[in-house]
């Protein structure tokens, strides 16, 4: 294509090429924020848990991957399957020996549980492979740069965000289009009710926990070949899911991956204009929201 | 949104019983003597500096108890406060060389400054909301702390705090001294917090603890009496981090960021939620876990301290503190019980023992 480049049309161009690319970058960084929030969100539904160590979730996913494609050369395809399936069984095991001795009790003692989990786990990450990130590349096929409309962009960001709208839209069919979906939903917003109906929900909650581990943990695996694989990188991470569920609201699904995209690109756009004091900008969002909806974009005024 | 599993620390025998009132004041008066003595004699028994930090976390850790405990508020970013009063408390005394209480005066009143913003948005929510919200906030702070180089320094931090004592060198140089200097200061705070939880404004937070829809019935304003307790916290939290600051002579990063939060609040469920005392001894018993832990060269400290909070939330909710004066209260009534069967010759007693666990 030749075009005449005109001097003063030229700058806006490059502008709006920027402006492109830095917003396929939020969308990637929402991606690994919607799924993670997404995940937090259906385990809040149906537990009543705040899980602090989701952000560890996350953080083991990349390492798992990073680990199995070291020892075993898991590739990235595979990992995408396989790290949520042991990660599903890990929060299995989390949720029936430590979790469930606390629903009964006030919310705080499980916020508080799973911080602990999340010490000991990003310590003991730290013990067996150090603070320095582990190496990943990119998977074949993703690396390296695609021209759309004149408007050149990584392939892998541009995956990222499709494959994490694609997941979303799967989970949201399955909760409600199939009978678990349904039985989830039911022991979700009302757990007597269901109970009253038959359902045993306390064998439901169960698999719901890990599943939402699960989908944290994807987020991770999906991360492995973008960010810093290290001990710490589920940390602020989880902050950052704290401040989107309360954008979102927090009993809200569809609010966590709306303001998961959200927050991812006013990240990017933070990063690109803002500099150094981008990551404030999503704590003024959450504060606007606050202010303006407190019980967040999704929300139901009671939930609050 | 009321928090009803809390475990609270209202004595449930608030008997007017002249008996019981002369029992309940010798129990006070001889822990109160038991407290000044440890007090006393810590920096003996341990390593001065230590002592201090211990004295620190303490009052931090109360500061954190008066939300939590008196007002049923999880306060997950007080780090902010602490640490924020941390770095002021090092600057005015880098820059002007006042005496550290003026400069830890400072930090405890830019503290309670942002604790009025963030306290403002925070207190709209309750329960986990204000847990999030507040670490969120505290993130907030970390960040500013991170990026600006100019006046924090980053990550390196302050360096070079003095410690000036009105040309007292004993104070100034001497660890040992400085720990009885630190020492008012913290007792100061932690009389105030006392005051705070035992005064007629106390009783609002913890009716509001109990049902803040009744209280809120009752005519009470609620989120401003949330809103104040939140502030006077972060007062307390921000002496006991000037203290902190002044002791170490340094500022780092690390005072801002979220373990910071989470620590303090282990001391506190350690010690005992609602016991206010409780979270000296969870500082106590952090504090000398992590010496001991570092100075033996063990890398995952955070493998120890949650695999504690981890089983301390799973089976001991009512922390030392809570536990000691629950098996206390058992003994008693379990005594009072006996004394009674003897006075009534061993004639059916139909006496209810609640131990109210």
């Amino acid at each position: 294509m030749t075009r005449v480049v005109h001097p003063r049309t030229f700058g806006s161009d490059l502008n709006m090429t920027a402006f492109i690319q830095y917003t396929v970058q939020g969308l990637a960084a929402g991606g690994f924020y919607a799924l993670a929030a997404l995940g937090l969100a259906i385990i809040f539904g149906a537990l009543g848990v705040v899980n602090f160590a989701h952000g560890s979730a996350y953080m083991l996913g990349a390492v798992l991957s990073a680990v199995l494609l070291t020892t075993l050369n898991v590739h990235f395809w595979a990992a995408l399957v396989i790290v949520p399936l042991l990660m599903f069984a890990f929060g299995i095991l989390i949720e029936r020996l430590l979790v469930r001795w606390l629903l009964r009790l006030d919310v705080l003692y499980n916020f508080l549980l799973t911080f602990g989990l999340s010490l000991v786990l990003v310590d003991v990450v730290k013990n067996l492979y150090g603070v320095s990130g582990l190496p990943y590349e990119q998977p074949a096929g993703l690396q390296g740069l695609i021209h759309v409309g004149g408007v050149t962009l990584p392939k892998y960001q541009l995956f990222v965000f499709v494959f994490s709208v694609l997941v979303c839209v799967i989970v949201w069919v399955l909760l409600t289009r199939t009978r678990a979906g349904m039985i989830v939903r039911a022991a979700t917003e009302d757990p007597d009710r269901a109970r009253a109906l038959g359902i045993n929900v306390s064998r439901w909650i169960t698999p719901v926990f890990g599943f939402g581990i699960a989908v944290a943990a994807l987020s991770g695996v999906l991360a492995a070949p973008f960010r810093a694989i290290t001990a710490t990188m589920g940390t602020n991470f989880v902050i950052i899911l704290f401040a989107i569920v309360v954008i979102g609201g927090l009993g809200s699904i569809l609010g966590a991956v709306v303001a998961g995209f959200l927050v991812g690109l006013v990240e990017a756009y933070g990063q690109a204009y803002a500099g150094t004091f981008a990551q404030i900008a999503i704590f003024i969002l959450m504060v606007i929201v606050i202010l303006v909806r407190p019980a967040g974009l999704f929300g139901r005024r009671d939930a609050a | 949104m009321t928090n009803p599993t809390l475990p609270t620390a209202v004595p449930s025998d608030l008997s007017l019983d002249p008996v019981a009132a002369r029992g309940r004041l010798v129990r006070r008066l001889v822990l109160l003597g038991i407290g000044v003595l440890a007090a006393l004699v810590l920096p003996l028994v341990i390593y001065p500096p230590v002592a201090s930090d211990i004295l620190a976390w303490a009052l931090f850790a109360l500061s954190v108890d008066l939300l939590l405990g008196f007002t049923g508020l999880l306060s997950f970013g007080h780090a902010a406060f602490w640490g924020g009063s941390a770095y002021v408390t090092g600057i005015i005394a880098i820059r002007l060389g006042v005496p550290f209480p003026v400069a830890i005066l400072g930090g405890m009143i830019f503290a309670m400054a942002i604790a009025v913003p963030i306290g403002y948005l925070s207190v709209r929510r309750s329960g986990i909301y204000f847990a999030m919200v507040t670490l969120a906030f505290a993130q907030m702070i970390y960040f500013v702390a991170n990026q600006w180089l100019d006046v924090t320094g980053g990550e390196n931090g302050l360096q070079g705090v003095p410690v000036s004592f009105f040309g007292i060198s004993a104070v100034e140089t001497d660890s040992f001294t400085f720990y009885y200097a630190a020492l008012v200061l913290i007792v100061i705070g932690m009389v105030a917090g006392w005051r705070i939880v035992h005064s007629p404004f106390g009783r609002v937070l913890t009716a509001i603890r109990d049902n803040s829809a009744r209280a809120r019935a009752l005519g009470y304003d609620v989120e401003r009496y949330k809103l104040i307790a939140f502030v006077l916290s972060a007062g307390l939290a921000g002496l006991a981090g000037g203290v902190f600051t002044i002791s170490h002579g340094f500022v780092s990063l690390q005072e801002v960021d979220w373990p910071t939060s989470g620590k303090v609040v282990l001391m506190t469920v350690i010690g005992g939620i609602g016991t206010l005392w409780g979270g000296a001894i969870g500082a106590a018993v952090i504090v000398l876990l992590e010496d001991q832990l570092s100075s033996s060269g063990f890398e995952g400290t955070g493998i120890i301290t949650g695999a504690i909070f981890i089983i301390v939330v799973l089976l001991f909710r009512r922390g030392i503190w809570g536990t000691a004066q629950n098996g206390f209260d058992r003994i008693r009534r379990a005594l009072a019980v006996r004394a009674q069967r003897k006075r009534n010759g061993d004639s059916a007693v139909a006496t209810r023992i609640d131990d109210g666990s």
